[in-house]
């Protein structure tokens, strides 16, 4: 079985995300990265099923410029065989049809069984990536998966529907599959791991950027109509205040 | 017609989600001085065609094959990509659903054409239509617009638009052949299914204490829990601490948990995300406590507290135990 992870670095939750004067991004500088979250799921993934079946290849792909070698880095040390770094300038481009363009053009040759990708970025939120490449390579695809059984040329999936409602699909391989957060527990990479991560091939490509379908404009915080009643002071003082709230306002007590 | 509004099924009726659509390509329509009409498919078809044609729009289109009685990714990909073809609309609107994300991007790359998701708004700039999206979790915004020539697809979140806006009238339905055979459809679904509840009911809770990532870590969770005691409320979560195995997953709130509409929802480090705020939004009253001033939470919240959520805790539950 031979598996491609993509993994993306983004902002992590708790990363100051300043705008750029101009509003045509945030600034990188100032953002603290980390892997994806739902990616980290995929990797674990396809990890596991590598080590049940006993043999098979787990290879981490990601696109963007030199510093996203750092998750590719951590992808290999979790136990990635090796590694696609897709070269490219990423600030202010949001166009998943071009980008899972480029992933199918790093991808094609290479003829993997499974594709499995996080179910979106937490940056973009666009979701369509995974889906797109195995629409381009001509796999099957389901997306939203929260477990998985490979056996018999096939990939069961189990995918979650709204509201706590699940069905598991079969697809035939090759397939894409995007992957949920939750599904299992990633691991931490062990220091073996880390120092193994540097001996281990990362294939760097570097296509030309395509015509963006969709651009970003600007970007900016949202604005609320909303009236909060902001509650302050000390913790003994918001306490008291908490409790006057919910007796007198909301009426719970 | 220049914008077609794809509807989808749930159970005989249209989907929320799909009304919510109407009113978004009315608005699209009103604004660009543009045609509408909807597409209904599967086996709810002639129900939905039924309900759908007593909306202002101007044709609704009844696709008629065996191949999308029921869902598939590939069935219905094919089915709408075909249809967009013979119609030749500059616009495809649909809801944000988890069906919707399962296919609607196949669609953009059978027809290389972009796929803008998850917008909230849409106005009108030149006679271009603006969208905005939510980036990085709801803590951004930003507009986008769709390059070169349509058809562009397009999906609104959920409650960007609000179905009792959607505009009624009468329209023909006319029915739509497309062309799909067995070969195409690669996968093989089984019947849906719920998973245990394992007792938690929380749509029925007066009071409901969420805690979020923020609740730190596992040996946390009992702080929140004696809270929940002491004020008669039921312990719910946003997803990362069902995801960390921290709660079960009954107690999750958002799209893939529970709706819940109680008198009090405590939101205890949690940031307010999207998906989690479809869940919880009809609360009469939101109480919000978290460490970031700028957390998305705050836009909805109806009472706010910057600060650590568990510092606040464990003080919050002996003063109410008092
Ligand atoms: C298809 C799909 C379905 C999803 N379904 C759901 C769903 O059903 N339900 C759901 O909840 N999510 C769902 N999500 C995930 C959702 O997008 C968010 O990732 C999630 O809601 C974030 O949870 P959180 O707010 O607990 O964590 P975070 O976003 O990480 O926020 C943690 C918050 O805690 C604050 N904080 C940290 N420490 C403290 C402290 N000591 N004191 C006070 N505050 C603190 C931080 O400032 C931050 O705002 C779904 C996502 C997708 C893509």
């Amino acid at each position: 079985m031979k598996i491609a992870v993509l993994v993306k670095q983004v902002p992590g939750a708790e990363s100051p995300l300043p705008i750029q004067p101009d509003q045509s991004w945030v600034d990188e500088g100032a953002v603290a990265y980390m892997m994806n979250e739902s990616d980290n799921y995929a990797l674990e993934e396809a990890l596991k099923i590598r080590e049940v079946n006993g043999e098979g290849e787990v290879v981490a792909v990601s696109l963007g410029p030199d510093r996203i070698q750092k998750v590719i880095r951590e992808a290999l040390a979790k136990g990635a065989d090796r590694a696609i770094h897709i070269q490219m300038e990423t600030a202010g481009a949001i166009d998943p049809l071009s980008t899972a363009g480029l992933f199918a053009d790093a991808l094609r040759e290479e003829n993997f069984d499974l594709i499995f990708t996080g179910l979106q970025s937490d940056d973009l939120g666009m979701g369509q990536t995974g889906i797109i490449i195995g629409e381009i390579l001509g796999m099957s695809t389901a997306s939203l998966a929260m477990a998985t059984e490979v056996g018999d040329g096939k990939i069961k999936v189990k995918r979650e529907l709204e509201a706590g409602w699940f069905q598991w699909v079969s697809l035939s391989l090759p397939a894409s599959v995007s992957i949920q957060s939750g599904l299992n527990t990633p691991r931490y990479p062990s220091l073996k791991g880390i120092m193994g991560a540097k001996k281990k091939e990362i294939k760097v490509v570097t296509p030309s950027s395509p015509d963006p379908t969709q651009s970003l404009e600007k970007v900016y915080v949202p604005q609320s109509d909303k009236q909060t009643v902001m509650i302050e002071g000390s913790a003994d003082q918001i306490v008291g205040k908490l409790v006057e709230t919910f007796r007198n306002n909301i009426k719970v007590l | 017609m220049d914008i077609l509004i794809v509807l989808e099924d749930n159970n005989g009726k249209i989907h929320r989600m799909g009304l919510e659509s109407i009113a978004a390509a009315q608005q699209m329509a009103g604004d660009l001085g543009l045609t509408t009409g909807a597409l209904v498919m599967g086996a709810h078809g002639d129900a939905l065609a039924e309900e759908a044609s007593g909306f202002n729009i101007g044709e609704v289109l009844k696709v008629n094959s065996e191949y999308v009685a029921s869902y598939s990714s590939d069935g219905y990909a094919e089915a709408v990509k075909q249809v967009i073809e013979q119609e030749n609309p500059n616009y495809v609107i649909f809801g944000h659903t988890y069906q919707v994300r399962d296919y609607a991007p196949k669609v953009s790359a059978k027809l290389m054409k972009p796929f803008l998701v998850d917008n909230v708004a849409v106005r009108s700039n030149n006679g271009k239509p603006v969208f905005t999206k939510l980036m990085f979790n709801g803590k951004l915004f930003s507009d986008v617009h769709a390059n070169g020539d349509g058809p562009f697809l397009i999906s609104f979140q959920s409650a960007a638009f609000s179905s009792d806006k959607a505009e009624s009238g009468s329209a023909d339905v006319r029915d739509c052949s497309v062309n799909i055979d067995a070969s195409m459809i690669r996968t093989e679904s089984e019947s849906p299914f719920q998973e245990e509840a394992g007792g938690v009911d929380l749509t029925s809770a007066n009071i409901i204490v969420a805690i979020g990532r923020g609740i730190g870590k596992e040996e946390n969770v009992p702080l929140a829990q004696d809270l929940a005691k002491a004020i008669g409320g039921e312990l719910a979560s946003s997803r990362p601490v069902v995801d960390a195995g921290w709660l079960p997953s009954a107690h999750q709130v958002g799209s893939s948990g529970q709706s819940v509409s109680p008198k009090m929802y405590l939101a205890l480090g949690i940031s307010g995300a999207i998906q989690h705020v479809v869940g919880m939004k009809g609360s009469k009253n939101i109480v919000a406590i978290n460490k970031d001033s700028e957390a998305p939470i705050f836009e909805i919240a109806d009472y706010g507290v910057v600060g650590d959520v568990l510092e606040i805790i464990p003080k919050l539950t002996e003063a109410l135990n008092e």
